[in-house]
């Protein structure tokens, strides 16, 4: 009985395994291989950690870094900020089936692939777009307006593409408060500030945590957002990446990139979750 | 061995996957990367009807043409078209390609100079690894309304254009501006440290230009669609994006810069893994005939190297072309040589500190 329970998991948990072995694993094994590795020739094979140097010797490496971090970082917040609210309506305001349909609305861009949304803003935004004729329509400029290929736009792109992930945690961590909780704090003569501070957010954090560390990995991570929207300026440590392996066949080099990428964040992740006082499991679980 | 032991997983993976899909089709078949417009349906289909070989194409760039056969070794596509510049060094790195038999092709459809140039810019001991097969330039598309400023590549960051140019990052950009600023990368390419001399005063100018840069475009489609809407005005681009919106708008066309076009010559190539070298060769004599050349000419908007081609071709092209290219012109069109190994990555350096730069 025992050894017939104990086929059965192994056997569900084959795919799964596979997967990490063969898709995660493995791939990032192979990668951290090819980023020490000095080719010249095809038939010459040489170690060492030229390409990590050029990452730190090269400012344009880790100022580009730097700043996906930032704005990274900086569109998490955003993200968070616009999010709260839509899930507080949702999980504490909004009743039966209007509940179903602002849960859906927030789903349904999301049945469009990134580049069609991307493609969205681009036609909204562009000096010939919608905003630029809308505004010109109503008097308010003169002349068509550019506001496309600036970090504005990769923000506000970016934040759309995160709400949903920020949304969902957030909504089934509210939606667990409950409203004896608010009320005990006004009770006790706590102002709306405090209720927040005091009962609220406390609550809400191992939401606001997990939002925040997918959104911030997803942004971090995103490639088409940064390089449409962002045009001349879109220095993307993603793009990065991308121009080493394809467009350069400097695998070794896009490799490097690669395992620093993954270092990093991870790092930047372990920090946040250090300075709130969370742990990975107790967020995650 | 060694060459084993460096593929990647994805690359086994991708090899094993597309073998099954070769075993599940009982027809023969011919597997081709090439570029948008060099393979139109049209030709594909009169291909398949007189030899029964299925033709699978996959399109691409060169740079990612080179990538996935890197990552295969050679192996997954039976034919491939890379630029003939990119050819020879490539080969030396990854040893991705196998020689071309001549003997095999009907030459005598082919423009004779060109063969020549391209066995000699893809000989590597002793063996040629390209046949010439379609020719093209890059310049500038110009809107009539600043026509008179933008005559060159260093036009394009002259201030009356601010704002309202675009270029791509990407080496034809590097070796462009060179030349409009006199200097001479090709004639550089051996020797190191003046060809990194070169680069770095191209660097300064474009990080100057940057301003002047609307965007920099990645795609074809992304730059017609700027230039047709007139966010655009001038733009470093191909010869053949000029001519298709000259027939949307004949206020805009392609200009052959006053340092000269850059010209490039794609070839076919057979990866060395290729398993249907048979059609391959079937395929490269088929499209060489004048009448099928003269389809992927109206198809692409290039012209190839099948000689007597020209009269099939249609007349709009035909007249855009003479419109671009006068005889000065086409003699001012300075031609790739081939990269050596190496260079790239030393461009690639500048075209990152270009990106970044603010």
């Amino acid at each position: 009985m025992r050894s017939t329970g104990k086929l059965s998991l192994w056997l569900l948990l084959t795919p799964f395994a596979l997967w990490i072995v063969l898709l995660v694993l493995l791939p990032h094994v192979q990668m951290l291989r090819v980023s020490f590795q000095v080719r010249e020739s095809w038939d010459t094979l040489a170690f060492g950690v030229e390409q990590y140097r050029n990452f730190f010797t090269e400012s344009y490496y880790w100022r580009t870094f730097l700043r996906t971090g930032v704005m990274s970082l900086f569109t998490t917040l955003i993200t968070l900020l616009i999010a709260f609210p839509v899930a507080w309506y949702i999980a504490r305001l909004a009743r039966g089936r209007a509940k179903g349909w602002l849960f859906l609305a927030c789903l349904v861009p999301f049945w469009a692939s990134e580049l069609v949304r991307t493609y969205g803003w681009m036609i909204l935004l562009r000096e010939s777009g919608l905003f630029s004729a809308a505004l010109q329509g109503l008097g308010w400029v003169d002349g068509p307006v550019e506001m496309l290929y600036n970090d504005v736009a990769v923000i506000v792109g970016l934040v759309y593409n995160g709400l949903l992930f920020m949304v969902v945690p957030l909504v089934t961590t509210l939606e667990g408060m409950d409203d004896n909780l608010v009320e005990a704090g006004y009770d006790l003569g706590g102002g709306h500030v405090t209720v927040m501070r005091e009962i609220v957010v406390p609550w809400a954090m191992p939401g606001i945590v997990s939002g925040c560390i997918v959104v911030f990995m997803l942004t971090l991570g995103s490639y088409l957002t940064p390089i449409l929207m962002g045009g001349k300026d879109s220095a993307w440590f993603t793009g990065q990446i991308f121009t080493q392996f394809i467009t350069r066949f400097n695998w070794e080099q896009g490799a490097a990139l690669g395992v620093l990428l993954l270092v990093l964040s991870s790092l930047i992740v372990w920090l946040g979750l250090k300075l709130t006082g969370q742990s990975l499991r107790k967020v995650m679980g | 061995m060694i060459r084993m032991r460096t593929t990647t997983l994805t690359a086994v993976a991708m090899a094993s996957t597309l073998g099954l899909s070769a075993g599940a089709a009982s027809a023969e078949e011919l597997r081709i990367i090439t570029w948008g417009g060099y393979a139109p349906d049209e030709v594909v289909a009169a291909f398949e009807e007189q030899t029964g070989i299925d033709v699978q194409i996959t399109l691409s760039n060169n740079e990612d043409m080179i990538s996935k056969l890197r990552a295969t070794g050679g192996a997954g596509f039976d034919l491939a078209q890379p630029s003939q510049d990119r050819i020879v060094g490539v080969q030396r790195q990854f040893n991705v390609y196998k020689p071309v038999d001549y003997s095999r092709l009907e030459t005598a459809n082919m423009q004779a100079s060109m063969v020549e140039a391209t066995q000699q810019a893809t000989e590597l001991d002793g063996n040629y690894y390209g046949v010439p097969a379609v020719w093209g330039t890059s310049g500038l598309i110009v809107h009539d309304s600043v026509k008179d400023i933008v005559t060159d590549y260093t036009d394009l960051c002259s201030e009356e254009v601010a704002g309202q140019v675009s270029y791509r990052l990407k080496r034809p950009t590097l070796m462009g501006f060179a030349f409009s600023m006199g200097l001479d990368p090709f004639a550089a390419y051996h020797d190191q440290d003046a060809y990194a001399d070169i680069l770095s005063q191209v660097e300064e100018k474009l990080i100057d230009c940057k301003a002047n840069v609307k965007t920099y475009w990645t795609g074809g489609d992304q730059l017609l669609s700027l230039l047709r809407t007139g966010e655009v005005k001038a733009a470093m681009a191909w010869d053949a994006g000029g001519w298709k919106l000259n027939a949307e708008d004949p206020e805009i066309n392609f200009v052959a810069p006053e340092s000269g076009a850059l010209g490039w010559i794609d070839t076919f190539a057979i990866p060395r893994r290729s398993e249907n070298e048979d059609a391959a060769y079937q395929w490269i004599n088929f499209v060489m005939q004048p009448e099928i050349a003269a389809k992927i000419t109206n198809a692409s908007g290039n012209f190839t190297v099948s000689k007597g081609a020209d009269e099939f071709v249609d007349a709009d092209l035909r007249d855009a072309y003479r419109a671009s290219f006068d005889d000065g012109a086409i003699d001012n069109i300075r031609w790739y040589p081939p990269v050596p190994p190496g260079l790239e990555t030393v461009e690639g350096q500048v075209l990152d500190r270009v990106q970044a730069a603010k």
